[in-house]
């Protein structure tokens, strides 16, 4: 019989994020990764402005948080100053495709050794409900009341789409953390990712299909199935580019 | 450490001596994005950089500059950027967070015309309030303002000493006459050049790490890669870097990165005096009308006039204490500058109101002449 435990990686203090949140299985599986891959003294991570901004308060390993959206230009001065260490962003869809969308673009296309965790749920969480960069078309929210028009506003936008054809991306996957079987195909890409970046091979990005019950309106439960049914149509699940 | 100075004597312009300057101080990190007229700076780095195991990267935009120059810091390297006006403008998002932050780095802000694109080839004095309050949120902030060629290599260096030992962003203000103009430089060898570096905490994976400031009110400083397990947030925090949003909180966070500047300022104001202790007209200025000024004074005191000079070397932290005093003997204070009228608004909030004050401005492109100066003097 296998024994979950949490790894030395993670604060044993009470989480700030609403009940049926993604973050809380991330910021774990990011501590569980760390801890076999056993980089605690190697990591260096940067977190997001959004719900994730306190990102550091859960992990015991150096991070920063950086300007809105900047984490990957930030990670490049890292990274670039310490070849040898494993240099990751942690960023949420507002941080990472609206105000960063340059800041990831250019750190993708320069093929920066650094990983990406891209947590998608569709919608300002921290600022209360606010349209994302990848809400769904229709989708209501506080700033889209009568649901996202595509001829006003366009259609909801996807990363992997964008990157998939740079020279010096190298790895591209989309899980989601809906049931433990996705969970462990989560984590073994976002382990792959640190390992190619530890074999000094390029840029790499894993996007997290993650639910936001409180700002879809809908319990836990219906918000995973949300993402079965609905979200992954927009978003395919999968392994996007493996170079 | 091998600085790998370019030790002996050159003839170089502004820009070329702030980069050698930067090199001399042990920067091996520079992120930048180019633009006029500051970008010179970013074209020597560029080639001489990767001689010396530094890196220099051309980023998508100064936002993305001044964020890389951040992580470089806290990754442990001595980093700068070097911009003009509407980059400046983009980069105080990141200087703000280099101040919450504590994060020891150099910008340069090489001024021009504004506001918007303004005048991208004449030089301006008119970022001299942007660089002391263009960030959102109360500060102090540390600004030096070289009037030659010579002065860029010296006071880089000084500006990265000052930023390690505050653990601030030090703005040096050239502006685009000095940056262009060349002049003699004399590059000093090695064991000539004091270098500082930042303190570190004394014990390795020391968790939450020793922060106690010292007694300039900086706490020590661990950089990333180390084992100390750092936390670094914008986010109003405690002594341990875990975010505390409390007004005891901000308060305490805020007052220190105020005081460690403010209290310290007899430690870090330079001024430079010509004919000051008798005069009972005084010429305050800085940067190219600070040369102008000089031979004003200097004419005057020909004809007579008991004239002086205060140079404003330092530009932030303001040096009340010297206005104050100035203003005291002085029955007339002249500010030349190349901008509206920043910097005279200081002198006027410091000093005796008794004192006359009469600014002399330039909406930018121009250099306030000697002859100007001196009719004001006379007048």
């Amino acid at each position: 019989m296998t024994t979950y435990t949490l790894p030395d990686e993670i604060r044993k203090i009470r989480s700030h994020y609403c009940p049926g949140c993604g973050h809380g299985i991330l910021h774990r599986l990011v501590a569980e990764l760390v801890n076999e891959l056993d980089i605690t003294e190697k990591v260096i991570a940067i977190a997001p402005v959004g719900c994730a901004v306190i990102a550091y308060d859960y992990w015991k390993f150096d991070v920063s948080e950086a300007a809105h959206g900047r984490a990957p230009a930030v990670a490049t001065g890292i990274k670039r100053s310490l070849p040898d260490k494993v240099v990751f962003t942690y960023q949420g869809d507002g941080d990472l495709l609206a105000i960063g969308l340059s800041e990831i673009v250019h750190a993708a296309n320069r093929g920066e050794k650094i990983s990406v965790f891209f947590v998608n749920n569709n919608v300002y969480g921290m600022t209360g409900g606010q349209m994302a960069p990848t809400t769904l078309s229709g989708q209501k929210t506080l700033t889209t009341p009568y649901g996202r028009n595509e001829t006003e506003i366009g259609p909801p936008i996807d990363i992997l789409k964008i990157l998939q054809d740079f020279k010096n991306v190298v790895y591209l996957a989309r899980g989601t953390v809906t049931s433990p079987k996705e969970i462990n195909k989560t984590k073994e890409y976002m382990r792959k990712s640190l390992q190619i970046q530890m074999d000094n091979k390029g840029f790499s990005l894993i996007e997290i299909l993650s639910p936001c019950p409180t700002y879809w309106g809908m319990t836990a439960i219906n918000a995973l199935k949300h993402i079965n049914e609905t979200v992954v149509k927009n978003y395919p699940l999968g392994i996007i580019k493996d170079e | 450490m091998d600085r790998k100075n370019l030790t002996g004597l050159y003839f170089w312009q502004g820009n070329t001596a702030c980069a050698e300057g930067a090199i001399a101080a042990g920067c091996r990190f520079f992120a930048g994005y180019p633009i006029t007229p500051s970008l010179e700076i970013m074209v020597h780095m560029n080639s001489r950089l990767p001689e010396l195991n530094g890196i220099c990267i051309q980023m998508e935009d100064e936002i993305a500059s001044m964020a890389a120059v951040l992580g470089s810091s806290w990754a442990g390297r001595k980093a700068m950027t070097a911009t003009s006006g509407p980059g400046f403008s983009l980069m105080l998002e990141n200087i703000g967070l280099a101040i919450m932050t504590e994060t020891p780095c150099v910008v340069v802000n090489v001024q021009r015309g504004g506001p918007s694109t303004g005048l991208p080839t004449f030089y301006s004095q008119s970022d001299i309030m942007q660089a002391r309050w263009g960030a959102h949120g109360d500060y102090e902030i540390i600004a030096l303002c070289p009037n030659s060629p010579q002065e860029c290599f010296d006071l880089t260096i000084k500006a990265f000493n000052l930023s390690e030992q505050y653990r601030v962003p030090v703005i040096i203000l050239i502006d685009g006459f000095i940056a262009h103009m060349m002049e003699k430089v004399t590059v000093p060898d090695d064991n000539s050049i004091q270098i500082v570096s930042r303190n570190q905490p004394k014990q390795l994976a020391d968790i939450p790490v020793d922060s106690k400031p010292d007694n300039l009110l900086v706490p020590p400083m661990a950089n990333f890669g180390q084992g100390y397990r750092t936390h670094t947030t914008g986010l109003t925090h405690d002594e341990h870097g875990y975010p505390d949003i409390s007004t005891e909180a901000q308060n305490k966070l805020i007052s220190r990165l105020i005081d460690k500047i403010k209290l310290n300022s007899d430690k870090i104001v330079i001024t430079e005096q010509t004919c000051l202790d008798d005069a009972d007209i005084a010429v305050i200025s800085y940067g190219i009308n600070s040369r102008t000024a000089v031979e004003a004074v200097k004419r005057a005191r020909k004809n007579n006039v008991k004239a002086g000079h205060l140079r404003l070397v330092s530009l932030w932290p303001f040096p009340e204490k010297k206005i104050r005093e100035l203003s005291n003997q002085a029955k007339k204070i002249i500010v030349p500058e190349t901008n509206m009228g920043q910097i005279v608004r200081e002198v006027q909030r410091f000093a005796d109101s008794n004192t006359q004050i009469a600014p002399l401005n330039n909406a930018g492109g121009e250099i306030i002449t000697a002859d100007k100066i001196l009719k004001t003097i006379m007048s």
